[in-house]
């Protein structure tokens, strides 16, 4: 008996559209949230992760109905983030039929919402999602800053340093995003994601670059995640999720 | 009619759990509630919980759920899940300590610090995803579930029955755990049906045609 690796397929919204970012800029239109979930549940998918990708720049609310209606045709964990603010966000989306929140910005900002949050509805569902960028030079040793707003605002933040302590204060979950790689299709950033699955106890999500099945197996083998995630790839039917599945489980991973 | 009462005590997803059951159900009425009539009325009981324990047994003691608990698990199918299943044993280690309700005998303890998988790995707690359940022994709650099928877990904290005959599921992370408990009308699982895609809606199935008493 051992606990499968997750693969996560991703749906970056906006306005109740399913979108996915080219670095976070160029954003093409992928469909409905509802079918789509349902489409990765009926497929294997492990989790779906929902996240409004604006809320936190335009001050919008991920909506509440679109993730009733997902939560109420798949049977599997779904991890709502985008605009998580206060303990009352999170109850709303807890109550609508999410199993986890991702808390982004306002964790950078309030560091004790984290722990707030976790005490109150336990570490399980709270997931820190961090945006992390390389910002060390050639030859020096790596180091990884974090970014909020979809990775237009530095904060001077280490993001090992970051990972650890937002661990300390209650995260159930990492949701770690290389804003170097995302969009880009080359792959995580394998040593970002390393650096941080060593250095913190709970489950790490590795998040941005995949381009192909390989990049997914790098990120457990050599990223030391425990779960994948991904979004273009799968929206846009380069692969499947079963595809990806049996991928990984023919490089020995274990896969549900 | 089957009445099915979702108890709620204030603590999260509990949508989910009446979601899934109307989903594999006919003839259905299914109550999220802490009113004491509607659990009295129901014909069986679903016994969820998410979060920390200290607040659960505080809504808990609060809302007087205990008490009614034990009189509902006298005459009708009772159905745990996740921290219901842990607020079940007398203890929880969590928070510092917390008296739960005791209805199995046992305490909830945490996964310990520094574990280590098959291949070196540092094990991460909570323990997050899919895991094989074996079941240890037969329950019509099993009928039609492959033995060893993969069900959704989260959790840091895990319980241990004092007593070995009422365990019906086991897990491993990487040591063997309690994954599921059964004594006379109640089932409890530590992992979340509801999440478990196709094989936890026939768990559901299962609990909407089980008359208890085994």
């Amino acid at each position: 008996m051992t606990l499968a690796k997750r693969i996560i397929p991703c749906l970056d919204c906006e306005n109740g559209r399913v979108v996915k970012g080219v670095q976070f800029v160029d954003i093409r239109d992928a469909g409905d949230p509802v079918e789509i979930a349902k489409r990765y549940c009926d497929q294997g998918a492990d989790e779906i992760t929902f996240l409004d990708i604006t809320a936190s720049h335009e001050g919008r609310q991920t909506t509440i109905d679109t993730v009733r209606d997902i939560a109420g045709q798949v049977f599997i964990p779904l991890t709502v983030g985008g605009g998580i603010r206060t303990l009352q966000d999170i109850r709303d989306m807890l109550n609508a039929g999410a199993d986890k929140v991702a808390i982004n910005t306002s964790a950078v900002y309030n560091p004790d919402f984290v722990r707030e949050a976790a005490d109150k509805f336990g570490s399980q569902c709270i997931v820190v999602a961090i945006d992390a960028k390389k910002v060390s030079g050639e030859g020096e040793p790596d180091k990884w800053e974090i970014f909020t707003h979809g990775g237009r605002n530095p904060t001077g933040l280490d993001a090992v340093e970051w990972a650890k302590k937002m661990v300390a204060n209650g995260a159930g979950e990492i949701l770690l995003t290389s804003m170097d790689r995302d969009g880009t299709k080359d792959g995580f950033d394998l040593a970002l994601n390393r650096a941080i699955s060593e250095a913190v106890s709970v489950p790490l999500i590795a998040s941005g670059g995949v381009g192909n099945l390989q990049h997914l197996v790098e990120g457990i083998t050599e990223g030391k995640a425990d779960a994948v995630l991904a979004a273009s790839i799968f929206h846009f039917g380069e692969y499947s999720i079963p595809e990806a599945k049996e991928y990984m489980a023919g490089k020995g991973i274990v896969v549900r | 009619m089957n009445r099915v009462a979702v108890i709620d005590y204030g603590m999260g997803n509990l949508h989910s759990v009446a979601k899934a059951v109307e989903h594999v159900g006919d003839n259905l009425q299914v109550s999220v509630t802490a009113d004491e009539k509607t659990m009295l009325n129901a014909d069986r009981i679903i016994f969820p919980g998410v979060g920390a324990m200290r607040d659960c047994m505080g809504e808990i003691k609060r809302l007087g759920i205990d008490d009614m608990l034990r009189r509902l698990v006298e005459d009708r199918p009772v159905f745990g899940i996740c921290v219901g299943m842990q607020a079940l044993m007398q203890h929880s280690e969590e928070n510092g300590g917390v008296d739960c309700i005791g209805l199995f005998e046992g305490n909830v303890v945490r996964f310990p610090k520094d574990m280590v998988g098959e291949d070196g790995d540092h094990l991460k707690v909570p323990h997050m995803g899919w895991n094989e359940v074996k079941q240890t022994g037969t329950h019509p709650m099993w009928n039609n579930i492959e033995d060893n099928s993969r069900f959704y877990f989260v959790h840091s904290y895990f319980v241990t029955p004092t007593s070995h005959d009422d365990v019906v599921g086991e897990s491993a992370y990487p040591e063997t755990f309690t994954a599921a408990l059964a004594k006379k009308n109640v089932f409890a699982v530590q992992f979340h049906p509801e999440k478990s895609q196709t094989v936890g809606l026939q768990l559901y199935k299962n609990f909407l045609e089980w008359d208890g008493c085994v």
